[in-house]
């Protein structure tokens, strides 16, 4: 059948916006960044290809290798927790509390909050001076010291702790509704068969909820790439170098230090390693969708 | 395979201020087979969870095996029980499924290998042992439910309308297997239905209930044949009983007066003192019987619609004074709507109810 001219301009029409976003910036500017990063361009983008030299700079640069240290540090130790805590606040709830509500909505709050929020109150909750070590020292445990984010070795793991803090309330919904997803009669006849509670969770709940799981870790893992806000607003990358991350790294080197070809080169690199990771992930989840 | 009696002491059971059970005695014999069927709300599967341990009790005392089980945890009681749905454990294979809690109890290796493959052989299960619940049917699902309760060994089996999500092909395939079962392995089995087929066909004693009160306790025959009240006569048996309303009178033997129509109560055995409150009559479709226009005892009537319902034909009537009642002839019967016909109650098939109370008389 062919279609009148009129309507394959209605339907040509329609998808056009969708279609010029995808080109002009998806495809566009992510082809344009990679270009950039074989230029020599410093403060403003120019068209003078030196290879890979900026990917050599950039590799030889300590505030990127920290970076990347980072936020591979950040990245297992996030998502890892933030499910752990997540999953475990969920069961706390399921056991049919009272006041399930006000509960939930309490774990969930810390997700309302923006980055610089979260990073702001846990950079003064942190800060040995007036933080929760000075509240100890005060109520009389003069030995008391929690300085992680005055420490350069330590200062990631704080961010660690405000990241985790404010993603698990989310993984608790995801992973309530999970759990309110189990047939009631299977806990019934793990109750016959005799099985505890945690071998239930263990070997037969937690199987069953390997969706609510990838869910809670992709929601967590985009998190992590683009993990940059925290970082400003709670150490500003210090002390010193100590808490760089990637996107912080991109962002100055971009807007403050003027260096686009060293900028684009980093976003380059974080946009090749996530297409390292995603794309098996795809091909097993298509292929596992061709075999059902 | 140990054979235990369930024995229940007047047991009480609420949630919050609404109770569902009161002073409710019952006793199930070993190898028994025993149905609790009622309509969904009755407390059947209240009582069968109390039995298993798997809710609180406010009072009473249930007792499994002569021992005192009423504060027992459920793996402690020797029973195992199938639930509606399966509650298949979904990420384990069907051999896992039914070793999973042996192994958890410390079963040696060896002996739970043993009671999977017989308990496997028993149901057809061999060649599906290493699949998932999601690769099987719902019939093979069930099947594997039932042999997860096998290999227990129990000494009571408690089954939560285990056919209910099945369609009635497989129901009734099953239904015969769990009989089959009952016969091979004579172990004491409480059934929970509101299927009354399923209760008629399996038990050896049904219990009819309603209201959380049992009503009626007693073979499927008497259940069918006299049912105590109006409840349990209309609740079991399909096409449904059949209800004319009238009064009793006195006139050399008892007779049933509704309107203009006379029945001779010859036959009929009364379990109390008939009084002339209003009562209720009620006869089994299958009960009715076509006669001649000549007989006696025949009431006239007028065929408003035919029912084929394969093996027999079910015909709806109504009397000269607009009485409807349906009765029960087989296939063949040359019978269309808008005839005319003579029908007889016998009555000795018949049930007779107080209007008030609704007890039989």
């Amino acid at each position: 059948m062919r279609l009148s001219l009129t309507s394959r301009l209605s339907a040509i029409s329609a998808l056009l916006p969708a279609l010029l976003v995808m080109f002009v910036v998806y495809i566009g500017a992510t082809s344009w960044t990679v270009w950039i990063s074989l230029t020599n361009s410093r403060m403003l983008p120019n068209n003078n290809f030196i290879g890979l030299r900026q990917y050599e700079m950039l590799f030889n640069n300590d505030r990127w290798i920290t970076s990347v240290h980072n936020i591979v540090i950040y990245g297992v130790l996030f998502v890892s927790l933030a499910l752990l805590i997540g999953f475990l606040l969920a069961v706390a709830i399921d056991q049919r509390v009272r006041a399930e509500d006000t509960i939930r909505s309490i774990y969930l709050y810390p997700y309302s909050m923006s980055f610089v929020v979260t990073g702001l109150v846990w950079q003064w909750l942190l800060n040995p001076t007036l933080g929760i070590q000075h509240v100890l020292r005060s109520w009389g445990f003069e030995g008391a010291t929690f300085d992680w984010i005055v420490r350069p070795e330590t200062a990631i793991y704080c961010l660690v702790i405000a990241g985790v803090w404010q993603a698990s309330g989310l993984v608790m919904a995801i992973m309530l509704a999970g759990l309110r997803g189990v047939d009631e009669e299977i806990w019934k006849a793990a109750r016959v068969d005799g099985l505890p509670k945690w071998r239930v969770y263990v070997s037969i709940i937690i199987p069953m909820m390997d969706a609510s799981f990838a869910t809670a870790a992709v929601l967590l893992s985009t998190g992590v790439v683009r993990l940059y806000d925290l970082s400003v607003a709670m150490t500003n990358g210090g002390p010193g170098i100590a808490s760089e991350v990637p996107a912080k790294f991109v962002m100055d080197h971009l807007f403050e230090r003027a260096n686009i070809g060293l900028a684009t080169a980093a976003a380059t690199t974080m946009l090749i390693t996530v297409i390292a990771v995603v794309a098996p992930y795809l091909y097993w989840r298509a292929r596992k969708g061709e075999m059902r | 395979m140990q054979k235990s009696s369930v024995d229940i002491r007047s047991l009480q059971i609420g949630f919050g201020g609404l109770k569902v059970l009161e002073n409710l005695d019952l006793h199930v014999g070993e190898s028994e087979f025993l149905v609790l069927l009622g309509p969904s709300g009755c407390g059947k599967s209240t009582l069968l969870n109390a039995i298993a341990g798997l809710i609180d009790v406010k009072g009473g005392e249930i007792h499994i095996g002569g021992r005192d089980v009423t504060w027992a945890e459920p793996k402690d009681r020797g029973i195992a029980m199938v639930f509606q749905s399966y509650a298949l454990y979904p990420r384990m294979s069907v051999r896992r499924n039914m070793s999973f809690g042996l192994k958890v109890a410390g079963t040696p290796q060896s002996e739970i290998e043993r009671r999977v493959g017989e308990a496997a052989q028993m149901l057809r299960l061999t060649s599906l042992l290493e699949r998932r619940p999601s690769e099987l049917s719902g019939g093979q699902r069930q099947r594997v439910a039932i042999g997860r309760a096998l290999v227990r060994h129990a000494g009571v089996y408690l089954f939560d309308e285990p056919l209910s999500n099945l369609d009635a092909q497989l129901r009734a395939e099953l239904r015969v297997e769990i009989k089959r079962l009952h016969a091979r392995l004579g172990a004491t089995m409480i059934y929970v239905t509101h299927d009354q087929i399923e209760a008629l066909t399996l038990a050896d004693r049904i219990a009819v209930m309603q209201g959380g009160v049992i009503q009626q306790l007693d073979t499927p025959k008497k259940i069918y044949r006299e049912p105590v009240n109006r409840f349990v006569a209309s609740f079991v048996g399909s096409p449904a009983m059949n209800f004319i309303p009238g009064r009793l009178a006195r006139g050399g033997e008892m007779v049933f007066v509704a309107g203009v129509n006379r029945l001779g109560l010859n036959g009929y055995v009364f379990r109390s003192q008939p009084t002339d409150a209003p009562v209720v009559l009620g006869i089994r479709p299958e009960h009715i019987e076509m006669t001649g226009a000549d007989d006696q005892s025949s009431v006239p009537a007028r065929v408003e619609m035919v029912e084929p319902m394969g093996a027999d034909t079910l015909i709806w009537c109504r009397l000269a004074d607009g009485t409807a009642f349906s009765f029960r002839r087989d296939a063949d019967a040359q019978v269309r709507a808008g005839d005319a016909l003579a029908v007889r109650f016998p009555a000795d098939a018949l049930s007779l109810f107080d209007e008030a109370s609704g007890q039989r008389l």
